[in-house]
């Protein structure tokens, strides 16, 4: 019998195609809204985390300055010393490795190709620090840290662009003004947390770039590697305490300096994320409420446009529950039908907006499936009402329905 | 032997609304139908001829008064036992033809079987045959808006006896139609009660359809009037009664 209803409901859904196709848009824009909003959200999610990730955990990054974008109010803030560097390395217990960084950009010339790229100067503390791992070649030596060698380590966008497809191990290439021999070349890490690519760098001994390129012992930036065996916040706090007093900052007064902890930054950016999640999926599902209460319309005008039809049916000997399930199903039938074009519809979305949002095409089985019964359920709930008034009609008045 | 009715009527009542504003519609019927007959019901409107059919044809219950079908009480039937009780015995054909729009002939006649629960060849094959029956057999694949309003009240009798009913109720089945059509359904209606031993109860206007019939039930102000013999005869010679 059910069969036979399910037949009755797909041909009624054929012969009002037009009719079906706007029962259902309120659906299909509902269930793809979800789908692609979830999927697109935690694809973000995972992402950020990713990125974060990447720059390592348990790192604290010290700048000088008071925060994000927080500059200017009087002087600029000093940068560091490499006294505070040797200070920290003795004076904080926890910490594995510490790496002052000192940046510029240059423009990087081998052979008629150049590239304009980020020079950071560091030591070989810095591979200590947070895991990237070499593709060939070898860090520096202490001999060439302390004498500041030309030498250098690039990222692999810098490898691409400056040596094709050629081995740039052993290779020399001009970058500034300076000849250097490249000793190593890393492996790709991807983009950064936040836009830029952190493999576009080439990596040399501090001392070089402070003497060749930037012309003073400045340090931009120091990485600490914390122990696991710590926790980051207490690391943290010593670490201010230290450099409040070697900064001479007494009293109340504010910090100028930072210290971020990256787990900390990924913790607040992923639940960032996951709350926005959770909040265009809120409103996405509005919209299938919408949906939802749009079938019920259409099913309520196609009741009173079909009494007739309904009193033929009874009059032939259908009972009312026949004539309940038919409606039913073929609200369900609809809201399903809906439901799979959505999931179709939020895939081309998804396909279309992850190179966008520079984020990895992922597919989520159990969002899809979830959205699916949802909008199942809606075909009961929403049909269900309609259906019902459709099987209590007065097969006498239905029949004389104009 | 006295042969017992197929249907049977007693101080049938039927009351609209309550109160002050209550309309007795019937007012005591009483009425025998023997199966195989073909009964022609008439009578101006506001009569309660189609108040009556209603009841016989178990879409309405009498609201005082009894209905004997076969035997059974169906006054005491409640909703969903009609319906079984109309899918088996009872089949209708309406003035406005009532066929269902954007389906083809076939899918209309096949509908009935389809409650039924009739496997598909099955219920093909009788619709065809039924098709075959009211001589629309090319045209199945037709919809009602490609056919001529005589052909859609064939194809809706195709659909009424494609159950092979007891009883086939015609509730004015020439009204929408000119008079060759309409001698054409009467001998339809005539040939099914004679062949296939169909009863046949029909609403009419028309004296000269009515006469197809061989009873002829008058109603006036809720009430039977009075019961006559039709022409039947006449019919069975092949020829249209003057």
């Amino acid at each position: 019998m059910l069969g036979t209803i399910f037949m009755l409901a797909l041909r009624s859904i054929r012969r009002h195609l037009l009719r079906s196709f706007l029962t259902i848009l309120g659906i299909v824009i509902g269930v793809s809204a979800v789908v692609s909003m979830v999927t697109l959200g935690k694809a973000t999610t995972a992402a950020v985390q990713e990125q974060i990730s990447a720059l390592g955990t348990n790192i604290l990054q010290i700048r000088p300055g008071q925060g994000f974008g927080r500059g200017g109010g009087g002087s600029a803030p000093q940068n560091f010393k490499p006294d505070d560097v040797t200070a920290i390395q003795q004076q904080i217990g926890g910490v594995v490795a510490v790496a002052p960084q000192a940046q510029t950009s240059a423009t990087a010339i081998y052979e008629g190709a150049n590239w304009s790229t980020t020079v950071n100067g560091t030591t070989d503390a810095y591979f200590k620090v947070q895991p990237w791992p070499l593709k060939s070649g070898r860090t520096f030596s202490t001999a060439e840290e302390k004498a500041g060698k030309a030498v250098c380590i690039i990222g692999s966008t810098v490898e691409k662009n400056l040596f094709r497809n050629t081995d740039a191990l052993d290779k020399r290439f001009r970058v500034g003004g300076i000849s250097c021999d490249v000793i190593g070349t890393l492996t790709t890490r991807g983009q950064a947390g936040f836009g830029g690519d952190q493999d576009d760098v080439v990596i040399m001994p501090i001392k070089t770039v402070q003497r060749r390129f930037t012309g003073s012992t400045d340090i931009r930036m120091i990485l600490v590697g914390v122990d696991q065996a710590y926790a980051t916040s207490q690391v943290q706090t010593t670490l201010t305490s230290l450099l409040r007093e070697r900064r001479h900052i007494t009293g109340d007064k504010e910090d100028d300096f930072n210290i971020f902890d990256t787990k900390q930054i990924s913790d607040t950016l992923t639940g960032t994320t996951t709350l926005l999640t959770r909040i265009v999926a809120a409103v996405a599902a509005i919209s299938l409420v919408v949906g939802g209460i749009g079938i019920m319309n259409i099913m309520l005008v196609s009741v009173t446009e079909r009494t007739r039809e309904i009193g033929i049916r009874l009059a032939i000997g259908a009972v009312a529950s026949e004539v309940l399930m038919q409606f039913l199903v073929e609200a369900v039938v609809l809201s399903c039908i809906g439901g799979i074009i959505g999931l179709l519809l939020a895939q081309l979305v998804i396909a279309a907006a992850t190179p966008l949002m520079q984020v990895p095409w992922t597919f989520d089985p159990q969002i899809n499936l979830f959205a699916f019964l949802i909008s199942a359920a809606i075909g009961v709930v929403f049909g269900y009402f309609p259906a019902r008034r459709a099987a209590g009609l007065n097969p006498i008045d239905a029949l004389r329905h104009e | 032997m006295i042969e017992t009715p197929l249907i049977s009527l007693r101080g049938v009542v039927k009351v609209y609304g309550s109160g002050p504003t209550a309309f007795q519609a019937l007012k005591g019927i009483d009425l025998d139908i023997m199966a195989r007959d073909f009964v022609a019901v008439m009578g101006p409107s506001g009569s309660g001829k189609s108040t009556t059919m209603n009841i016989l044809g178990c879409l309405d219950v009498p609201t005082s008064g009894t209905f004997l079908f076969h035997g059974h009480h169906v006054e005491q039937l409640d909703r969903d036992q009609r319906a079984l009780l109309r899918r088996r015995h009872f089949g209708f054909v309406f003035q406005g033809f009532n066929l269902l729009a954007r389906t083809n002939a076939l899918e209309n006649v096949e509908l009935p079987l389809l409650y039924r629960g009739d496997p598909k060849a099955q219920r093909r094959e009788m619709a065809m045959a039924a098709l075959d029956k009211v001589g629309l057999k090319d045209w199945w694949d037709h919809t009602p808006g490609e056919l001529s309003g005589g052909q859609q009240q064939r194809v809706a009798i195709a659909r009424a006896i494609v159950t092979e009913p007891t009883v086939l109720l015609a509730d004015e089945p020439t009204g929408n139609l000119d008079t060759e059509r309409s001698i054409e359904i009467m001998e339809l209606l005539t040939d099914l009660n004679t062949n296939s031993g169909i009863t046949v109860l029909m609403v009419t206007h028309e004296a000269e359809m009515a006469a197809f019939a061989h009873t002829i039930v008058h109603f006036r102000d809720g009430l039977v009037d009075r019961i006559e013999a039709g022409h039947n005869g006449v019919v069975q010679d092949g020829k249209a009664p003057a």
